[in-house]
């Protein structure tokens, strides 16, 4: 059950592996898959009005919407997936309830990439509170962006 | 405890539930980040006042440039470690033990240039007592968040208000800058590297300064292990972007000398 939540948790990599395991995709979500398990959808559509509901198996190779499983409680909380359907495939799925409530929660959801960006950050952005690096020696703090962060909430 | 009124949707890092602490200690910035209702409060401000002064306590006794240290003389052969004190034989052990999880290559006893065999701990004790001193925070959760940041290495604990800690990565090549950010709620960020201290990592199997890796950052759950990891991979240099795929429940980036970036987020 333990692998099932992290897999869960950590939402994209997390979906990619639980769509990879059938056992996982039985019992953890009520999401229906028409083209490939044939379960019933116990979701609701909330895409697009024209969207076909997700019937059991009827015409799977037509099938697109967007659906959302029935949420399924684990000991960490709640857990509820929904996917993007377009002609029977699946083009898209995102958590979109998943245990985030206290600290050891988003310890076993994991942890994010870091996101790349090549922008300069100023003392004034918001974006960032607290600067990582190897190069933090008291000499070099006086012009470093954390001195900045830090000067920004003394 | 008396909390003050909190203003609905708040913010983050608003004035009044957002405080720093900045001093300079062991030689580098110690910057502490608390958030939560409580930010503000005589009780949080005393608790940073003792992690600082915990942090003080441990440059007396670790400080390689004292020559009055535990751990000057020890080095000197003047002490043994079954004299020293307890918090010098737990660093000890837990360089032991980082000796044998990092298969050689964080080694205590091979960390000072030209003085092989010499026991300097230094690599370890800023996150171990990171860890230590930070108790005093650890007291008021859940109702405070915070990020203990010591040299660029931080320990984050959860805020009330949910929103996690976003973390800036330097970029080793213009310190000015950022080259990435991570969003962490509970957990640890440590940077190694060589960028303006010189090359002050070195590679175990041949006495000689690291190369390869300008900047290695790891993300985990423990500060300490967190910074052992992150100095590994650069002490191997290029062999690191196989293996950092090796650090279950970890995520990071490699800043390579070729320019080259490598990202990676594991499963537990």
């Amino acid at each position: 059950m333990r692998r099932i939540v992290i897999a869960i948790g950590s939402t994209l990599t997390g979906l990619v592996l639980l769509f990879s395991w059938p056992t996982s995709l039985n019992r953890t979500t009520a999401v229906g898959l028409p083209a490939t398990t044939g379960t019933t959808a116990a979701g609701t559509t909330t895409g697009a009005a024209a969207a076909p509901a997700p019937a059991a198996a009827a015409a799977p190779a037509a099938t697109s919407g967007t659906f959302t499983g029935s949420a399924v409680q684990t000991p960490y909380g709640p857990v509820q997936v929904q996917v993007t359907v377009s002609n029977g495939k699946v083009t898209a799925a995102k958590a979109v309830a998943y245990p985030s409530g206290g600290g050891r929660d988003q310890q076993i959801n994991g942890y994010a990439i870091p996101i790349l960006n090549s922008e300069a950050v100023s003392a004034s952005s918001a974006s960032i509170q607290m600067v990582s690096g190897a190069t933090f020696t008291s000499n070099g703090y006086i012009n470093s962006l954390q001195s900045a962060l830090d000067q920004a909430k003394l | 405890m008396s909390a003050p009124t909190l203003e609905a949707g708040a913010a983050v890092g608003t004035g009044a539930q957002h405080r720093a602490w900045v001093e300079q200690i062991m030689g580098m910035p110690i910057s502490v980040h608390v958030r939560g209702a409580l930010a503000r409060s005589a009780d949080v401000a005393a608790a940073v006042e003792s992690a600082m002064a915990d942090l003080h306590e441990v440059e007396v006794i670790f400080s390689p440039y004292r020559v009055d240290s535990q751990i000057s003389r020890i080095q000197r052969g003047e002490l043994t470690l079954e004299d020293a004190s307890s918090k010098v034989r737990q660093v000890e052990a837990l360089c032991q033990t980082a000796l044998e999880r990092t298969d050689g290559w964080f080694d205590a006893w091979n960390s000072t240039p030209g003085m092989p065999g010499v026991f300097d701990p230094t690599g370890l004790v800023k996150t171990w007592a990171v860890s230590w001193a930070a108790r005093h925070l650890d007291a008021f959760a859940p109702g405070l968040g915070y990020a203990f940041g010591a040299g660029g290495d931080l320990q984050l604990r959860p805020a009330p208000d949910g929103e996690p800690w976003t973390i800036g990565i330097e970029d080793p090549r213009d310190q000015s800058r950022v080259l990435a950010r991570i969003p962490i709620s509970d957990g640890a960020v440590a940077t190694s590297g060589s960028a303006s201290r010189g090359a002050h990592i070195l590679d175990p199997r041949t006495g000689l300064a690291a190369a390869g890796v300008l900047a290695a950052t790891v993300v985990g759950p423990s500060l300490l292990w967190a910074d052992v990891l992150a100095t590994t991979a650069v002490a191997r240099g290029t062999s690191a972007v196989e293996w950092v795929h090796t650090l279950h429940g970890t995520s990071g980036m490699l800043v390579m000398e070729s320019g080259e970036v490598h990202r990676w987020a594991n499963q537990v």
